[in-house]
């Protein structure tokens, strides 16, 4: 069967200048020939902190961004060379408030997008009211979006993104910003649509939303991907350990670094709740890192001191931050 | 052929309603040309000359158009850019000129009612009754007008897909726009090196055969060449369009606001 994305030694530079009078260009390496497949029907998960090249990744695959060098194929076909057939079987979905027309309702917006994306005349009305069924903007498709909150709007993109029923769909991000109940319709949606046979390639900064939601993830930072494989194996390269929680108050990064010397421990980040600095320290599952820990804390003030499995996320910090 | 028309009509129609759907908007459009033509009929009227206020009351009227449509459809697709719609735009699977010319021919919509409004405010503030020989041949030269302005406005407005300040071309095209095209001052009266620069714009043709049409005298010679010369700005701009949008896609200025 042929591969719904294929992407071989993907590369991207842009050109940067500063100074007004004397000119200086730079080229900045944004993603660094990385290759990865996508089966058809398969939900892969792109992640990667911000800066990492993930949206520059999916604006090589939509034909927005031509590459610097390297190949990419959707479908089979050509992002460089068969612009318009990759067009007509993909839709691009992003996060954010901006990509739709204000001043017109839903169903406008839907009609707009349902002619420059070719949808048939006799069909359209009907997929934009099952559209608009799914994504659960029935009861205000004749509102003019500018009333609309940022769950309805992203849920509107969808619908967009969806009119021309493309076989490979984009989700840049498109949770980003929304309420907690809002991103839980969000998930079930975009399961409804692997469950519809769409192939999805996601990107979010949610680990949460990625392990419940990706068959496949890869791990992208600094242009490069470092992991790749399903949530549990990403999970699996953290599992032979264990992660302490260690809450502080004022520790210095002097501190923590000499906490990362301590036997056993494999790495140490810090998180800050409001107050408090956590340092999530991961170890070796036999490790008993904990008095070692407290007698480098010192006199730093310490709160609550707790041992669990690692999560995704715990996998996923250990692999963008390179430690 | 049905489904492009169709694509054309309700495209047409939507960006009409986008850019209809504000009262204020609907003020604000009007305002600027009914200032700039009442600034001109007062400077007119000093000498008391009917043929000259007729002269300028059409010119006036067509100024409005060409205010509305020139510097407008050059911040366009700036717009879009900011609106986040651009990108959805370039990533349709239909060439870039099948979306932008409905668009500039909403615009161009707008500038028709910039031209009733201007003769209105000209009936009404200065009591002037435009002489016209021939109306049906004054409507379509009008009409003609406002098409030509639209294929124009699409040669403008696709430069703005690589070159993000281009909007600003539309800005300073406006007031040599205004002597160029022979709104208020004959075409005649500009320096020589300066006539082929009027002749390349369509809408000098068209002020030229909306004089005609009022005065009775034949206007299809102009109106052939204000259409000739807006065919040959749709077709540059076709091309451009689609060479525009590949120099963005390289050097990665879509998203750029």
């Amino acid at each position: 069967m042929t591969l719904a994305v294929e992407a071989t030694e993907l590369r991207r530079t842009f050109r940067t200048t500063t100074g007004t009078v004397r000119r200086t260009r730079k080229d900045v390496e944004a993603v660094k020939g990385i290759s990865f497949h996508i089966e058809q029907g398969e939900l892969f998960g792109l992640l990667g902190p911000n800066g990492a090249g993930k949206t520059t990744t999916i604006k090589m695959l939509i034909t927005l961004l031509l590459p610097t060098s390297g190949s990419a194929r959707v479908l089979g076909h050509d992002v460089v060379a068969d612009t318009r057939e990759v067009r007509r079987r993909i839709g691009y979905v992003f996060g954010g408030d901006r990509g739709l027309y204000e001043r017109l309702s839903a169903r406008d917006n839907l009609r707009y997008f349902s002619e420059l994306y070719g949808v048939p005349p006799r069909t359209q009305a009907t997929r934009i009211d099952e559209l608009l069924e799914l994504v659960g903007l029935t009861e205000r498709d004749r509102e003019r979006v500018e009333g609309y909150s940022r769950g309805m709007r992203q849920r509107l993109h969808i619908a967009r993104g969806l009119l021309h029923d493309p076989d490979v769909l984009f989700l840049d991000e498109p949770s980003i910003g929304i309420d907690p109940v809002g991103a839980r319709e969000l998930r079930a949606t975009i399961g409804n649509l692997v469950e519809m046979g769409k192939t999805v390639l996601l990107t979010t900064h949610y680990m949460f939303e990625a392990d419940e939601l990706c068959d496949r993830i890869a791990v992208i930072r600094e242009g490069e991907i470092v992991a790749e494989g399903t949530p549990a194996q990403l999970k699996g390269r953290v599992s032979g350990g264990r992660v302490v929680e260690v809450e502080t108050y004022g520790v210095l990064e002097e501190t923590v670094a000499e906490v990362g010397t301590v036997a056993g421990i494999r790495s140490v980040a810090v998180e800050e709740r409001g107050q408090q600095q956590v340092l999530i320290i991961q170890c070796e599952r036999d490790a008993e890192v904990t008095q070692a820990v407290l007698a480098r804390l010192g006199d730093v003030r310490v709160g609550r001191v707790t041992a669990r499995e690692p999560t995704l996320e715990d996998a996923y910090v250990e692999l963008v931050t390179g430690s | 052929m049905r489904s492009y028309l169709r694509q054309q009509r309700i495209c047409y129609l939507l960006q009409l309603r986008v850019l209809s759907t504000s009262l204020f908007d609907g003020l604000l459009a009007v305002f600027f040309p009914l200032m700039f033509a009442t600034a001109a009929l007062l400077v007119y009227r000093i000498k008391d000359d009917p043929d000259g206020m007729q002269y300028a009351g059409l010119g006036a009227a067509i100024m409005g158009m060409w205010t509305c449509q020139g510097v407008i459809a050059s911040s366009l697709l700036t717009r879009e850019r900011w609106a986040g719609t651009l990108e959805l735009l370039v990533a349709a699977p239909i060439p870039l000129s099948r979306v932008l010319v409905p668009i500039t021919m909403a615009l161009s919509t707008i500038g028709l009612y910039c031209v009733v409004a201007t003769i209105v405010w000209e009936r009404l503030v200065f009591d002037i009754r435009l002489e016209i020989a021939s109306w049906p041949l004054f409507v379509l030269s009008v009409l003609m007008s406002a098409l030509t302005l639209a294929l124009f406005g699409f040669f403008l407005s696709v430069t703005a897909v690589r070159y993000r300040t281009s909007w600003s071309l539309g800005a300073a095209l406006e007031y040599p726009g205004w002597l160029l095209c022979g709104f208020l001052v004959p075409v005649d009266l500009l320096p020589d090196w300066l006539h082929p620069l009027s002749w390349s714009i369509p809408t000098t043709w068209a002020m030229a055969a909306v004089r005609d049409a009022a005065n009775g005298v034949s206007p299809w010679g102009n109106l052939g060449l204000c259409v000739a010369v807006g065919l040959v700005y749709a077709v540059v701009a076709a091309y451009l369009g689609r060479r525009l949008v590949e120099s963005a896609r390289r050097h990665a200025t879509l998203a750029l606001t």
